[in-house]
């Protein structure tokens, strides 16, 4: 019995996703791979080498992998597959797009986003944008699971497994990578940090948000986040939005300006620590998943708050 | 060309679920039911093409109980040409689902599918992955932006850190994020239309397929509540109690 987990990583670093799914991964009970695919990413498989309870790293270098396409990296994931029992993956971007297809190729009914591993075979996910919670039992043979990492803590960095290089190449090549837009920034990642500033459609313009939220995001040492409504005005860009079907974010802080509460929102944050609502309507109802909530105009309150922290 | 979109019966958007008092699922009687909204924009971007003169026919496809009739007559109503339903009364998993629109694909031969990247009741996100690996396809999840050339199709996917663009070599599969169009309201002729238009009944047998479930659904219950918060007078009570209350500052 061994588990295989696929590291998820950007600019030669080691996302916190993968530290977390190990979590997840490694109450399955078994002993714990974790395969790190790309081009140059050597420093990667070492960060994961130093993960907690790793029993080895896979490194697989090779030129279709470097943007980490799905069709390669499924084929990869196969090659592998008949020495593990569960595959499991953070329910990141990267994740959602390559493991149903690996699911699939092994007759697996993959099991999204689990929040709760209760057995090996038994976990909970969130359905209905986290208006219920389900306990499933997988039973096929091998588990194929995505695991949503805000409600798992990131395993320590006190490990020392071993690197092994494999052999990578799949020959799948159905598509090829053109181009990608990634925002580079200091600020901390949506999904890891302890303190989230979101702004919604209130905010008006791209100009205000930037105006009022971000210096006291600044201040706060946060990240920032929006509502769909805020990134589908073009207020903020896409990969800030939380939600059912966006980012799922559970901070030890989690400030909402000028958004309503829609479920779709409260999907993605409602687990967050303590939850801070601004909004001039006292009937919204992010107000009732509201730790303190100020019914204020959010234009009066930032700067304030900004002089106040 | 041939466009195959599958759009799925779900509970609407605005309903909030709740969770049976036995724990066996959620309470479905007496509640609205629409077309996933991620495969409304699926179905958009199928008839933008066709009507960009990229694509010569958009055919609707659903998988689910006799009800589903109608989310198919909403995609006509809309501007497809044709439906497919596929009839069960069970729940179909995603697994089943692909390998049910695997079927499809053989017979129809589309050069596209476009799927929603997630139905908003399991929230499996899992579909048009698994149907894309059955045919050895290759797949555009999460599109923001589709650009067809000849026997390629570039999309822009949302992935996490910001935007990338891929070009998939044809027959493709593609899911559709929510910025990728807005789709149109179907006017009172167009709805009148779509009800002569034609719907295929077929079952899961046609296509050979077992729909036993993978997963054992033990219980379904409701998420943990949150305690119920205060409101506070001022920006400074707020920041006190962020401090010395919540001790988050
Ligand atoms: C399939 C689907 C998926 C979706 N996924 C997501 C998702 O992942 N994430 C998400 O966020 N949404 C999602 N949505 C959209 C969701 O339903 C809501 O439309 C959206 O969250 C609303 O955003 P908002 O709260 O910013 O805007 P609104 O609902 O318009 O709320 C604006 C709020 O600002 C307040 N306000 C106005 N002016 C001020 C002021 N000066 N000061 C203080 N308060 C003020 C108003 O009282 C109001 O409450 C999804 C919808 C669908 C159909
Ligand atoms: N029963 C169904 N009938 C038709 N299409 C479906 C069905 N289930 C899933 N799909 C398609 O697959 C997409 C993703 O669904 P899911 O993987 O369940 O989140 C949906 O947006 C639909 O396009």
């Amino acid at each position: 019995m061994t588990t295989l987990l696929l590291a998820e990583h950007a600019g030669g670093q080691l996302n916190e996703a993968t530290a977390k799914a190990l979590t997840a991964a490694s109450e399955l009970g078994a002993p714990v791979d974790i395969l790190v695919i790309g081009k140059g990413v050597a420093a990667v498989a070492d960060q994961a080498a130093t993960l907690a309870g790793v029993q080895k790293v896979l490194l697989a270098e090779d030129e279709a992998l470097e943007h980490s396409l799905a069709e390669p990296a499924a084929a990869l994931i196969l090659k592998l597959s008949d020495n593990y029992d569960a595959i499991v993956a953070p329910a990141t971007t990267n994740g959602k797009n390559i493991l149903p297809r690996v699911a699939a190729k092994l007759d697996v009914m993959q099991v999204s986003e689990v929040i709760k591993v209760i057995s090996s075979d038994t976990f909970e996910r969130p359905i209905y944008a986290g208006n219920a919670i389900q306990t499933v039992q997988a039973t096929d043979a091998k588990k194929v699971l995505t695991i949503r990492t805000s409600t798992f803590a990131a395993a320590e960095n006190s490990g020392s497994a071993a690197v092994e290089s494999i052999d990578a190449a799949t020959g799948v090549a159905l598509s090829a990578f053109v181009g990608e837009e990634i925002a580079a920034s200091d600020r901390p990642e949506l999904s890891s940090a302890r303190i989230i500033i979101s702004g919604g459609r209130a905010l008006g313009s791209q100009e205000k948000f930037e105006e009022v939220i971000t210096p006291v995001a600044d201040k706060l040492g946060a990240a920032i986040g929006a509502s769909r409504a805020a990134v589908d005005a073009g207020y903020a860009p896409n990969d800030w939005q939380v939600g059912q079907t966006g980012k799922v974010v559970a901070p030890e802080l989690y400030i909402a300006c000028g958004i309503s509460g829609a479920i779709q929102h409260l999907a993605g944050m409602k687990d967050s620590k303590i939850i801070v609502a601004i909004n001039k309507d006292e009937e919204a109802p992010i107000f009732q998943v509201a730790d303190y909530g100020l019914v204020a105009d959010l234009f009066d309150v930032l700067p304030e708050l900004q002089n106040q922290i | 060309m041939k466009i195959l979109v599958p759009v799925k019966r779900v509970v609407d958007y605005n309903v909030k679920v709740r969770v049976k008092a036995d724990q066996s699922g959620v309470e479905l009687a007496n509640v609205k039911m629409s077309m996933n909204p991620f495969d409304e924009i699926a179905v958009e971007e199928a008839l933008r093409l066709k009507e960009a003169g990229k694509a010569d026919e958009v055919i609707v496809v659903s998988i689910g109980p006799k009800q589903a009739t109608e989310t198919i007559r909403s995609g006509l109503a809309m501007g497809a040409d044709r439906g497919i339903l596929i009839q069960s009364d069970e729940t179909v998993e995603p697994l089943a689902v692909a390998k049910l629109l695997k079927g499809v694909v053989a017979e129809e031969e589309p050069g596209l599918v476009i799927l929603g990247k997630q139905a908003i009741d399991d929230d499996s996100n899992q579909t048009g992955q698994m149907l894309a690996a059955l045919l050895d396809w290759s797949q555009g999840t999460f599109a923001s932006s589709v650009s067809l050339e000849d026997g390629t199709v570039d999309v822009t996917r949302e992935i996490d850190g910001g935007l990338q663009t891929v070009k998939l070599q044809m027959p493709a599969i593609i899911t559709t994020d929510l910025r990728l169009n807005e789709p149109r309201f179907s006017s009172l002729p167009n709805i009148m239309k779509a009800k002569k238009k034609p719907i295929a009944e077929k079952t899961a047998k046609d296509y050979g397929v077992d729909l036993t479930p993978r997963l054992k659904t033990l219980k379904t219950a409701e998420p943990e509540a949150r305690k119920a918060g205060v409101k506070v007078a001022s920006v400074g009570e707020l920041v006190e109690k962020l401090k010395n209350e919540a001790g988050v500052l």
